[in-house]
């Protein structure tokens, strides 16, 4: 680029065109490629209009999802707020895939799409591209494929079980997809497109080879085993299991004894997707600030470049602090921590102390502060940490002290609450493995498996909530979900809230056997 | 990088998701609009309706935390004045305990609030009203045909010849074909006899040819031809019957009070509402009598006093009179709805039934007749005695299906009183 193109603005006005659009992304793409080192996928942007984008809230944020009415409620939730002017649309939005598929709505300004160019098709591009999360848990080549074949097969069932047959199942695994994950990898890496063509096979195999004699061949001599054997094989199938197993939907799609094939199939889709948010629960801090550190970045580069106008900078600015405003505790906006906020603060942080260190940050980060590699030094982060890691390895004093973070401890057995820690040099450590604490998913959901199954008796599934801190669970949510739980399992549910210190069972929840 | 322009895409993406929310959450919606209607101005009745719902039926629980046992450990941010130790009382609402407000995958709500369209609003309302022998006459309905421009054709009539598509083809061909035009061969002609003139054997020789060359292609290719014709084509098309009349008969006699009026135009207001739904145009008439009877316009009808006695056979008439007049059977579904406080000149009572037997019923679709009361709701217990009109009209009743006869002492009955005469099958006194 010519230095006279350079200090030309490569746009004038709010009104956007597909040249335009074109020519800005090109210029970010120069900027975040050579200049911040960005490794993305390659990108697709998708203009919607604004109910489109309502559309994309209600499922989730994907751009296909199978029929269910969770998400007409949603999306009816969503659109009151719309219409009644108390929520905004997200300006974009972006989906995990290769390639990259970036919505950005029609009424956005040509500023707007900059920004959201910057944020969506760069920061977020890269964080799924590079995170170890994403990189172990989600299959960004065959997710859309995956999604059609999903809508489609159940679709399917719709049409030969009816609608409320699937619903039913749906509904169940719904309420347990939280529980639906793998949390470690000891399974292989997900290939959705294998997925897809196992499903599609099996099911051709089952409708080829039906015979419906084999329902009418009596039973193998099981019963005359003597006693010991029989024993013995009842501890064989249990070590099949493998109990204990805190992926609820997983063992409920391979050893749930009732249920037909196409409900296996039913909850494996919802359990695929629940593992495609899995990383994305996890990392929502870091990919929103990793999103929101590149799009300042590159629009401040865009600037000095003279590439944007003075007046675009501006509309930029009053956008991108208003995402990145964080309301106090005792504000009534306030609701928990802003990921944008504090995401990209601490972004902004660590390529500072990298650039400008104090004597504090040399202290707290010998390794990395004044190294002069801010950019290397993010890139590292967004590559191998997720919200926890994150804020334990690299949230400093100065952070602390910027946001005014303190720690509360809420005991239900006292009156008050009590405020543990803050801002001060006894406190820095202590808010800081609190805060990664409160980021981190294993103790923000309840810590849910499977213990046991009584395979002779009444065939009970027995799950075991293990009580930290003497947490225990939402009555009448549990119960809710418990009465789901016996949907598919097809026989009577026990729940233990369990003391994970002591052993001890402080409540029992039972649902029998479904009608 | 690709753009994708993703707006032409077809709309309504997630309506089936919607559709089945609703149908989930049937219960509590109709339940909702049953009370939202009792609340709100009848005029209101035809626009949306925001809606809460309670939570019951559509939550999706989840395994979740219960926020007041154990210990919980929250990091917040905005310390103003706290030091370590302090003891803060503990908050009522989901203040330092992270995003407890109403999300809709959240625990803590009890009420679910959107919106509905207006269509859905008033399919809930009129979800098992069905106005009686509407399916007799939807037969009919498709008799009248319209015919519609549909683009040209090569065979027709010559009165639908579209010349100005004729003329367009034949230019066309005529260009495209290299026919002379008239003041080329006229030149032509021209040059020749100068050329004769001036005794110029070549020049001759060569205007000759051209003018014959002229000449023959001005005659093999005609100036209009058979394949330039068009004839402008119509296409039938059923058009539905879809107009209806509606008309409204009140007594405003003296002894009609403003109440009993109201009650009458909730009442006239829901009828409108339900063909409004049917129908794609609705024409309303008001005929009001005292001891004579007369088209007003709405104004008119609800709020201007009359003093005089009570025929209400004027207003039957009238109303035959300007059905026949301007709204044939053949094209107008006619409903009427009387309102009255059942007062009637004694005499007239006899007219009133032959008039409404004989000529008026045939002629409508569905004629409700609602006796509006004093507020007082006596004549619904049944121990009031019966009105004049009321005794006449039980007379008419059990002979004509698509008659019926109703009772409303105050607001509140109005739209339970609206269902029954409504209600699929037809409900009758």
């Amino acid at each position: 680029m010519s230095r006279l193109e350079a200090t030309t603005p490569l746009f004038n006005g709010p009104n956007w065109d597909y040249g335009s659009l074109r020519q800005v992304y090109d210029a970010i793409e120069r900027i975040a490629v050579d200049e911040i080192g960005l490794d993305v996928y390659p990108v697709q942007v998708e203009v919607i209009t604004s109910e489109q984008m309502l559309d994309a809230y209600a499922s989730v944020g994907l751009p296909l999802m199978y029929h269910h009415w969770s998400f007409g409620k949603r999306f009816a939730f969503h659109e009151t707020l719309y219409r009644k002017g108390l929520q905004g649309l997200a300006y974009e939005i972006v989906i995990n895939s290769n390639p990259c598929i970036c919505y950005i709505m029609e009424e956005n300004s040509m500023t707007m799409q900059t920004l959201v160019m910057a944020h969506a098709a760069f920061g977020h591009n890269h964080f799924f591209k590079n995170n170890y999360l994403f990189r172990q848990w989600t299959d960004a080549n065959g997710i859309l494929d995956y999604l059609s074949f999903a809508r489609d097969y159940v679709a399917k069932c719709e049409e030969r079980h009816g609608v409320e047959a699937v619903e039913r199942v749906l509904d169940a695994a719904h309420a347990l997809k939280d529980h639906g994950v793998n949390r470690y990898a000891h399974r292989t890496k997900p290939n959705l497109a294998e997925e897809r063509r196992r499903a599609e096979e099996w099911q051709a195999h089952a409708e080829a080879t039906y015979n419906d004699l084999w329902r009418t061949v009596p039973g193998t001599g099981r019963d005359k085993e003597d006693p010991d054997a029989a024993e013995a094989r009842l501890q064989e199938i249990k070590r099949d299991l493998g109990l204990p197993e805190e992926n609820l939907l997983y063992l409920i799609e391979k050893r749930a004894p009732r249920l037909e094939d196409w409900q296996r199939e039913l909850v494996r889709i919802v359990r695929l997707i629940a593992q495609y948010f899995y990383p994305q629960k996890q990392t929502q801090m870091m990919n929103e600030g990793c999103a929101t550190f590149v799009h300042y970045e590159i629009m401040r580069r865009l600037h000095d470049k003279g590439m944007i106008t003075e007046g675009s900078m501006l509309e930029f600015l009053h956008s991108h602090s208003s995402v990145v405003f964080q309301p106090d505790f005792d504000d009534p906006r306030f609701s928990g921590l802003n990921p944008y906020a504090l995401g990209f603060a601490m972004m902004s942080d660590i390529r500072r102390l990298c650039e400008e260190p104090t004597e504090e940050d040399r202290a707290w980060f010998p390794d990395i502060a004044g190294n002069g590699d801010g950019y290397g030094v993010l890139r590292h982060a967004w590559a191998n940490y997720r919200d926890e890691s994150f804020v334990l390895q690299y949230l400093s004093p100065a952070m602390i002290r910027k946001f005014r973070l303190f720690h509360v401890s809420d005991d239900s057995t006292k009156p008050a609450l009590r405020v543990e820690a803050i801002h001060d040099d006894i406190g820095y450590r202590k808010i800081r493995t609190a805060l990664s604490r409160q980021y981190d998913l294993s103790r923000r959901e309840p810590d849910i498996q499977v213990v046991d199954v009584d395979l002779r008796g009444d065939r009970c599934l027995i799950l075991a909530h293990y009580v930290h801190n003497g947490v225990l669970l939402a009555e009448k949510s549990c119960r809710a979900v418990m009465r789901h739980v016996a949907v598919l399992w097809g026989y009577s549910v026990k729940l233990l809230e369990i003391d994970a210190a002591t052993d001890k069972t402080l409540k029992t929840y039972e649902v029998a056997q479904p009608g | 990088m690709n753009i994708v322009d993703r707006r032409p895409n077809p709309k309504g993406k997630s309506l089936s998701n919607r559709q089945r929310f609703l149908s989930r959450a049937r219960a509590e919606v109709k339940s909702a609009v049953q009370n939202a209607l009792r609340k709100r101005k009848v005029a209101d009745v035809e626009h949306g309706e925001k809606v809460a719902i309670p939570m019951r039926g559509i939550v999706e629980p989840a395994f979740n935390h219960s926020r007041r046992t154990g210990r919980n450990e929250h990091v917040v941010p905005g310390n103003k004045e706290y030091v370590r130790g302090d003891e803060i009382p503990r908050p009522t609402g989901g203040e330092g305990q992270g995003g407890s407000q109403g999300s809709p995958d959240g625990s803590g709500e009890d009420a679910f609030e959107f919106t509905l369209s207006k269509d859905e609003f008033l399919d809930m309302f009129f979800e098992d009203l069905e106005l009686p022998d509407l399916v007799k006459k939807s037969l009919r309905e498709t008799f009248a045909v319209d015919l519609q421009r549909a683009g040209y054709t090569v065979s027709g009539s010559p009165a639908n010849l579209s010349i100005r598509r004729t003329m367009r083809n034949s230019m066309a061909r005529r260009i495209s074909l290299r026919r002379p035009k008239q003041w080329e061969v006229e030149a032509l002609r021209a040059a020749l006899a100068e050329a004769r003139a001036r005794g110029d054997e070549g020049e001759v020789q060569r205007l000759t040819i051209d003018l014959e060359r002229a000449e023959f292609r001005s005659k093999i290719i005609p100036y209009i031809d058979p394949i330039d014709v068009r004839y402008n084509r119509f296409e039938r098309v059923p058009r539905p019957n879809t107009e209806a009349v509606m008309f409204c008969l009140m007594d405003v006699s003296g002894s009609m009070t403003e109440a009993m009026k109201d009650l009458a135009k909730r009442f006239f207001m829901l009828l409108h509402v339900f063909l409004v739904r049917r129908y794609r145009h609705v024409d309303v008439v008001f005929i009001r009598h005292t001891s004579t009877a007369e088209e007003v316009d709405e104004e008119t009808f609800f709020y201007s006093r009359e003093t005089g006695g009570t025929v209400v056979s004027t207003a039957l008439e009238k109303m035959l009179e300007i059905a026949r007049a301007r709204y044939p059977t053949d094209r107008w579904n006619i409903y009427a709805a009387q309102a009255s406080d059942g007062d009637n000149y004694g005499a007239d009572s006899g007219r009133c039934v032959s008039l409404l037997g004989g000529e008026v019923l045939p002629l409508c679709q569905y004629f409700a007749y609602v006796e509006v009361g004093d507020g007082m709701g006596g004549s619904l217990t049944g121990l009031a005695r019966d009105s004049d009109l009321w005794r006449a009209y039980s007379e008419v009743a059990p002979a004509h299906p698509h008659f019926a006869m109703r009772r409303v002492g105050d607001p509140s009955q109005i739209f339970s009183v609206f269902h029954e005469l409504f209600s699929k099958g037809g409900v009758r006194a």
